[in-house]
């Protein structure tokens, strides 16, 4: 196991030696017992079987020293356990939103306040996981799948709060360095914390079954010194700031277009694929449908709102007005579609 | 103690009906458990099967031989027809075969429903299979169907539910039919202190199944009636809760884990003494222990989500609750390495298959140990570490019971001796693929590598490898064990009515291959 970068996870790690060293124990001695007499008491070495077969002060003694072990070990493991679950005093809070099969990160309080942003498989990886057998992976060295395009950021020394929920299914939120994992469920909040000390890249991904591309959802948590923090919180700012003026003005068809296709190849492209032709039955193809050459109000409002029953999702909370725009327009004009371009202030006032 | 005689029939037509209308109408204990084991064998390659399509996409990183989607049916149908197919029918079907011959009885006391409890299941399984074929393909939910996402599913989901209702429905008669014969039919002078510990095991797994069961089958139709009546049973959205679920689930899957494993308990049990040349040590420690794991397993359910967030309280109580499993399993190894102890012991293929399960099934409890510590699980959970830990306590544990009983008494079925050179080696190579396929699959787990996914990251690549190759050796190998039985079913040397010099029990005292009514008259039990 990970020692991992956390108090918490140092005391799991020795939990966990502890009890993995305890077992090697019993294990000589039971498999010791054991071998000692297949050696030695078989028929082939002339072994005359005894008749023996009950003593209580045996079966006493073996049920009352496992139980004095297993108290011995579950004591630490009490200890451990009410400190991981004391999330009082935290210093900030962070959302994080399990969605098929992306992360969403909202800072609750604290300086980054209104940080809000959708943290998915890092494109370049996407591409070479669609490609099958063809893909050379060797480019990506020890971290293949475990690289996002925006990664979380906190500050070292904080006790942070996790506040964690689903979008559709069941996702977990794991990072091994942190020490643990929690469920992210739909319609519920699940609380934990961490407080990082060193500065670093800690990597992870979804831990419970959530579906086609569950493998696909990795975690990556910058811990960051405060001052540099600080920096992102402005930059992050600042950025927010200028999405929300760019979904004001007017965009040409290649602008749409060209942000369009890399919207679609983060979101859209693991099940619809990346020529649009989707994974029928389950997952209908794009190119041709009714839907992307019909009605762009009808098509805005299933991307906007998912479809209930099915792996699709609603889109409302994870992309915004400028990036559904683009996508949007991207599927109503390639492969073979041909239904007309959607501006970003249209998105806003469906929303 | 008396003994029936094979002659005893003939004065009656008491025979076999001829053709293929024996086996779909027979209601004799023996064909129909001959039914069920081979069944049962059936689902074990095709589960099999499955596991191998598993390992030969996780032979590398990247995506060569499967899409995700498929993957995640591999993974889910694997466990159901494992669990539901291979390791539960393989046990009912040793019970059809040796219960009424152990406790000195004719046949089975319902013989007509359990015609019937065997008849159910081919079509369950088909209508199960049937799913990869309709719009939407087959279940990848995870074999626990866990809400949401099993709701995801397509046209194939209301036949899936079905198929479980169908075979739970065959698991209750199938229980229910043991606890009357064990209760009713035992020979004179047969005290429920002095049954065979694998009739014991037999009679406490009913119990649970019974118990159990309908727990499983309320859950799916919780599912059902959420995806097609506009329920919200587990949806947040309409005041229900995904997490009651996984409460409901676990409380019927945790006592599951002990119907799969408690009838090994009994068939070890069974071999040791053989092989040792000594009696059992401590057989009334033994049912003491096995009823109360039975009674453990329902009120540890939990310890399968501890990281759903529950009150600390309910942790820390799953967490103790859990841990004192150990207490009992301990003991009966304790009693098992206590009955070699100053034995006489030789090692035919039944007592090398008894003591890779003593081995590898307390393995697998000590992982399962580690896993019972809740700040511990937090990190296992959902890891390979946990594939790992019930690979061994099913393949090496419950998987390797069932081929230690069939080596043990195919003699006494067929009347012939199996090849023992081939089982020995059967043995050796099953034992030694198996742990290049499961140990390397710990060490991935606490690498970092969460379960049920079908691509990787790098660093996972070596043991994984490692681990597939094993995999296709320990597949490939299985394929041996046909080829034995099949072998013995057509001759061999005669196997005596004793077979084992030290075996003890009534199903010894009749023929090798018994008579088709074992035992017309009532054996005295002293």
């Amino acid at each position: 196991m990970r020692e991992g970068v956390t108090e918490t996870s140092r005391s799991v790690y020795d939990l966990h030696m502890t009890i993995f060293w305890v077992c090697c124990v019993i294990g000589v001695i039971v498999f010791g017992a054991m071998i000692y007499s297949i050696v030695n008491h078989r028929k082939s070495k002339g072994a005359v079987a005894a008749q023996f077969h009950e003593s209580t002060t045996m079966e006493i003694l073996w049920t009352v020293v496992p139980i004095v072990i297993l108290v011995s070990m579950a004591i630490p493991a009490t200890t451990t356990l009410l400190a991981m679950e004391d999330t009082s005093n935290a210093d900030m809070t962070i959302k994080v939103t399990g969605i098929q099969w992306k992360w969403k990160y909202d800072y609750v309080d604290g300086d980054a306040a209104g940080v809000s942003f959708v943290s998915s498989l890092h494109p370049e990886h996407n591409e070479a996981r669609l490609l099958g057998a063809d893909a050379d992976l060797s480019k990506f060295g020890d971290h293949y799948l475990l690289d996002v395009d925006n990664p979380l950021v906190i500050p070292t020394g904080k006790k942070v709060r996790f506040l964690l929920t689903a979008a559709d299914v069941i996702h977990a939120w794991w990072v091994p360095d942190l020490g643990w994992k929690k469920d992210a469920i739909p319609g519920f909040v699940n609380e934990t914390w961490t407080k990082v000390d060193e500065p670093g890249v800690y990597r992870g991904q979804c831990a419970e079954l959530c579906g086609k591309d569950h493998g696909f959802m990795p975690i990556v948590v910058v811990a960051k010194a405060p001052e540099d923090y600080a920096k992102w919180v402005a930059e992050q700012k600042g950025a927010a700031a200028a999405a929300e003026a760019s979904a004001d003005r007017e965009w040409t068809k290649d602008e749409l277009m060209a942000k369009g296709e890399q919207v679609y190849t983060t979101n859209c492209a693991a099940c619809h694929q990346a020529n649009g032709q989707g994974l029928p039955p389950a997952f209908p193809a794009i190119a041709g449908s009714a839907i992307a050459t019909g009605d762009a109000a009808a098509h805005m409002s299933l991307v906007l709102n998912g479809k209930t029953g099915t792996a699709m999702a609603a889109y409302r909370d994870i992309l915004n007005d400028a990036d559904m725009a683009a996508v949007l327009t991207y599927q109503r004009n390639s492969w073979g579609n041909d239904a007309g371009i959607i501006q970003p202030a249209a998105v806003k006032a469906a929303r | 103690m008396s003994t029936a005689t094979a002659t005893h029939d003939d004065h009656h037509d008491h025979g076999p009906a001829k053709g293929l209308m024996r086996w779909v109408t027979t209601t004799n204990h023996k064909d129909i458990g001959t039914l069920y084991l081979l069944f049962a064998l059936v689902m074990f390659f095709m589960g099999g099967a499955m596991a191998m399509v598993i390992r030969a996409e996780l032979f590398q990183p990247g995506l060569q031989v499967v899409d995700p989607q498929f993957f995640n049916s591999m993974t889910t149908v694997h466990a159901l027809l494992m669990i539901f197919g291979a390791v539960m029918p393989a046990f009912t079907g040793l019970a059809n075969w040796l219960i009424p011959m152990m406790i000195g009885a004719p046949d089975m006391a319902l013989p007509r429903m359990n015609n019937f409890s065997f008849w159910i299941l081919p079509f369950a399984f088909t209508l199960l299979l049937s799913t990869f074929f309709m719009a939407g393909g087959g279940p990848a939910a995870g074999w626990t169907l866990y809400p949401p996402l099993s709701l995801q599913m397509g046209d194939g989901f209301p036949f899936m539910i079905f198929a479980i209702h169908l075979a739970g429905i065959s698991s209750i008669m199938g229980s229910i039919n043991i606890v009357v014969t064990i209760l009713n039919m035992r020979a004179p002078g047969m005290t429920l202190m002095k049954m065979p510990l694998f009739v014991w095991t037999w009679l406490i797994t009913a119990y649970l199944l019974i118990a159990t069961m309908p727990v499983l089958a309320g859950a799916v139709t919780m599912l059902l009636t959420d995806k097609f009546a506009g329920t919200s049973f587990f949806s947040a959205a309409g005041g229900g809760d995904p997490v009651m679920y996984q409460h409901i689930f676990w409380f019927f899957g945790h006592p599951e884990v002990y119907i799969l494993i408690l009838p090994a308990f009994g068939i070890i049990s069974a071999i040791v003494p053989t092989f040792a040349r000594k009696p059992l040590f401590g057989y009334s420690s033994m049912v003491y222990a096995t009823a109360s794991i039975a009674f453990l397993s329902f009120i540890v359910w939990a310890h399968h989500m501890f990281t759903v967030g529950m009150p600390v309280v309910g942790e820390l109580f799953f967490m103790y609750a859990t841990m004192m499993i150990a207490v009992p399993t301990g003991v009966k190894v304790f009693n098992w390495v206590s009955t070699m102890w100053k034995g006489s012991m030789t090692f035919e293929t039944p007592m090398l298959f008894a003591l890779g399960f003593i081995i590898m099934f307390t393995i697998g409890g000590f992982s399962g140990l580690m896993l019972a510590i809740a700040p511990a699980d937090f990190q296992y959970h959902d890891t390979y570490f946990v594939v790992a830990h019930f690979h061994y306590v099913l393949v090496t544990g419950a998987i390797y019971s069932i081929m230690a009983a069939a080596y043990y008494w195919l003699p006494k079925w067929t009347g012939n001796m199996y090849d023992e050179k081939l089982g020995k080696m059967h043995f050796w190579i099953s034992t030694v693929s198996v742990n290049v396929l499961f140990f390397p699959q710990h060490f991935l787990g606490l690498a970092g590598m969460p379960r049920r996914i079908p691509d990787y990251s790098v660093q996972f690549a070596d043991w994984n490898l490692i681990s597939s190759l094993g995999g296709f050796v320990f597949g490939v190998s299985q394929l041996m064990f046909v080829w034995i039985i099949v072998k013995a079913i057509r001759g061999g040397e005669k196997a005596t009515d004793q077979v084992w010099e030290g075996a003890e029990g009534l199903e010894w005292t009749l023929s090798s291959p018994p008579p088709y009514h074992s035992f017309t008259d009532a054996p005295q039990v002293k």
